[in-house]
């Protein structure tokens, strides 16, 4: 825990811990409104929208990039609705119709231009690159009072952690209008509350943690970190704040002890290289998830768990 | 052009041919098996079962490496893919079944667990000696260039299986799918037959691994079935003209990417079924975006010119614009407002109508028949003559009461 540390794994750890929390938090949302799978619809076309800003700008640069995501995101819930409405679609069969097609526009994008001189190619967009955050100026400990080493940071890192900040003011700031439409959307449109647009508001919330979370750790951890400790969190608890509180646990759990089975669990068992980082946090979470399916209080359907004991 | 001809006609060389057939087998099963994941609104599980394969390629490569074979046969592969598939559907059901998370919740967290745990297992591989040139990327958006003859033979076989499975097992699939209560209540057995919707599914997934790719095979087991939903109302129809929809983008896909190799094979495939399926939506009779508009616009017509006619009828103004336009088309008004003498015979005959109309539901009498009124249609297409006649008595029967009354 010394100088290799802090300049190898810290910033990828920290990477990892706020990309998952940011993914985290709107993911508790779209559990609790069947939509879940709008961030599984959101991670695919977040690839066509990055390809299209590469190719109009000509260079890896973020914010075209973060922008053609996001541009891509929203894309693809218009085109999600169009279909639903126009088509008289089941909403499944228009989610599955949309970012497939998406995605699939996005990788015929990226094959045909010549992006081989760029770090750009769909195993990268699938399972991201979090072992290269590597801060160089760090020399150990003493480096985060040192503000020419801060200076060093990897880029992805500020970002990240803007963005959980916006998210997290952005979810303290319509907290009580957001809690009251999730759960009864009739009731808070009787007072007065702008449903469609909070509901709308989630969805770029969601994609602009995605695509900020995407740029380091791939899509693969965003899906996950989407539904996996938000549902983990659900098992748990039956108040929202405390889901939201035990999902921001699980997903930090998932991302430190992802980060350590992939970087380290290959050495205890004598195998000299690391696994892919980005699927062991999703795997972990996956792990989190089980264990809550069969052990956590509020598992079950029908009851709490004291009503179910008086029963039995 | 002359390329994309020959690959089309199945000229360019035996191992393209193989190729393209084999991939049109394997739309056409896929297509046709969406459906019934289509109409049981299930469509996404689809993206579950595919995410899920790729642990079982990994372990089974390793497994078969182990065992000091190459790792790289395609049907052992295949059979890893299928079991773990089949254990991300075991997951899905379980969840859904036990706790208190939704299917959609199931389906998202399957799919990226196991999708995840699956690259985990293509890094270990790729550190493997005998695994660097594995090639086990490809499995996730599919390769034709350079496709072993062996390949192309496995999945032509496993799609024409495929076809004929879900020929063979049409009927209880369609009536689960359709009304799965119904179903149940005349002794089919739901689950298992819904099992063997998910493993035709499965099977379709894991036969398409090679071609298309596990993120994309999801669209060609979506697209065709939505698309064909467009074009008719009968479920028999719609798994045909979705596996015709299926096959041909297959097809077609395989022979441009065979035609210039740099385009990728899965992606071509999509485009073209979603290129199939934004035309359905388009321009298909009925269902189609095109067609209702036509229809609204007709209704729309027909109520400005029975309003126009009644106007007419009762000697007021009209001032709508479009109304004056309809009944100025037809010749019932000069441009000037007036109206001409076919004008006063027709209005004269939309009264009359209305009148009947009004009686007819006083009379209160065939709530079938009465509740076609929609201010449209004329009486004599709903009633026999001989009760118009009783309505047009009551009707001069009651106007010497009108005042009295």
């Amino acid at each position: 825990m010394g100088a290799d540390f802090v300049q190898l794994s810290l910033t990828p750890l920290l990477m990892g811990v706020l990309a998952s929390v940011a993914c985290a938090l709107p993911g508790n949302f779209l559990i609790l409104r069947r939509q879940a799978l709008i961030g599984d619809a959101i991670s695919h076309v977040v690839l066509p929208g990055i390809v299209v800003a590469f190719l109009l700008t000509g260079a890896i640069s973020t914010w075209p990039m973060m922008l053609g995501a996001a541009g891509a995101a929203v894309a693809a819930v218009v085109m999600i609705e169009a279909i639903k409405r126009l088509g008289r679609i089941e909403p499944g069969a228009a989610m599955g119709v949309s970012f497939t097609t998406l995605f699939a526009f996005g990788v015929l994008l990226l094959e045909q231009s010549d992006t081989s001189t760029v770090h750009l190619d769909v195993e990268h967009a699938l399972y991201g690159n979090l072992e290269s955050l590597i801060w160089f100026a760090a020399e150990d400990w003493s480096s985060l009072a040192d503000p020419a080493a801060l200076a060093n940071l990897p880029p992805e890192l500020g970002r990240i952690a803007f963005v959980t900040l916006i998210i997290i003011a952005g979810l303290a700031l319509f907290w009580r209008p957001l809690e009251i439409s999730t759960f009864d959307e009739a009731y808070a449109n009787s007072i007065g509350i702008p449903t469609g647009a909070l509901s709308f508001g989630l969805v770029v919330a969601a994609a602009i943690a995605a695509v900020a979370a995407f740029d380091a750790v791939g899509s693969i951890i965003v899906i996950a970190m989407f539904i996996c400790p938000p549902a983990a969190a659900r098992l748990m608890t039956n108040r929202l704040d405390r889901q939201i509180a035990w999902s921001v646990v699980f997903a930090a759990l998932s991302a430190i002890l992802g980060y350590v089975f992939a970087g380290y669990g290959p050495l205890w068992f004598g195998a000299e290289n690391a696994v892919s980082a980005a699927g062991m946090i999703a795997t972990v979470s996956g792990v989190i998830l089980g264990l809550a399916c069969l052990f956590a209080p509020h598992r079950s359907r029908i009851a709490a768990p004291a009503e179910a004991g008086a029963q039995s | 052009m002359t390329e994309l001809l020959n690959a089309l006609l199945l000229q360019s060389g035996y191992n393209a041919a193989l190729v393209a057939v084999s991939a049109a087998m394997l739309g056409i099963a896929a297509g046709s098996s969406g459906t019934f994941l289509f109409l049981r609104k299930r469509a996404l599980l689809s993206d579950a079962v595919a995410h899920a394969t790729l642990p079982g390629v990994g372990v089974a490569f390793i497994v078969m490496v182990m065992l000091g074979g190459e790792g790289r046969d395609l049907i052992g592969l295949l059979a890893g893919s299928a079991i773990s598939a089949f254990a991300g559907l075991l997951a899905v059901e379980w969840i859904t079944k036990h706790t208190r998370l939704a299917e959609d919740a199931a389906i998202g967290a399957v799919l990226s667990v196991f999708f995840g745990f699956g690259i985990v297992l293509l890094t270990i591989i790729q550190t493997m000696s005998s695994g660097k040139q594995a090639g086990l990327e490809s499995f996730l958006l599919g390769s034709t260039a350079g496709m072993l003859f062996q390949d192309a033979l496995v999945i032509a076989i496993g799609g024409t299986l495929a076809v004929v499975a879900t020929y063979t097992f049409r009927r209880p699939m369609t009536l689960v799918a359709f009304d799965a209560d119904f179903a149940a209540a005349s002794g089919r057995n739901v689950e298992r037959i819904d099992l063997a919707i998910m493993g035709l599914v499965m099977a379709v997934t894991v036969i398409g691994l090679k071609l298309v790719g596990l993120i994309l095979i999801v669209a060609m087991l979506i697209i065709p079935s939505v698309a064909a939903r467009f074009w008719t109302n009968h479920t028999n129809n719609l798994i045909w003209i979705a596996g015709a929809f299926g096959g041909v983008s297959a097809y077609v896909g395989t022979a441009i990417s065979a035609a210039a190799p740099s385009i990728p094979t899965g992606p071509v495939i999509v485009l073209i079924c979603f290129a199939i399926f934004a035309f359905s939506m388009m321009f298909a009779p009925n269902r189609g975006v095109v067609a209702a508009l036509a229809a609204r616009r007709i209704f729309q017509i027909r109520v400005h010119r029975r309003q126009g006619l009644l106007a007419i009828a009762r000697d007021e103004a009209i001032h709508d614009g479009l109304t004056l336009k309809v009944l100025t088309r037809a010749g019932f008004i000069r441009p000037d407002g007036v109206p001409t003498a076919e004008g006063r015979t027709q209005a004269a005959k939309a009264l009359r109508d209305e009148k009947r109309w009004e009686v007819a539901r006083a009379m209160n009498r065939d709530v079938a028949v009465i509740g076609r009124y929609d201010g449209l249609t004329p009486i004599e297409t709903v009633l026999t003559n001989d009760e118009i006649a009783e309505i047009d008595r009551r009707i001069n029967a009651r106007a010497p009461l009108g005042g009295a009354g």
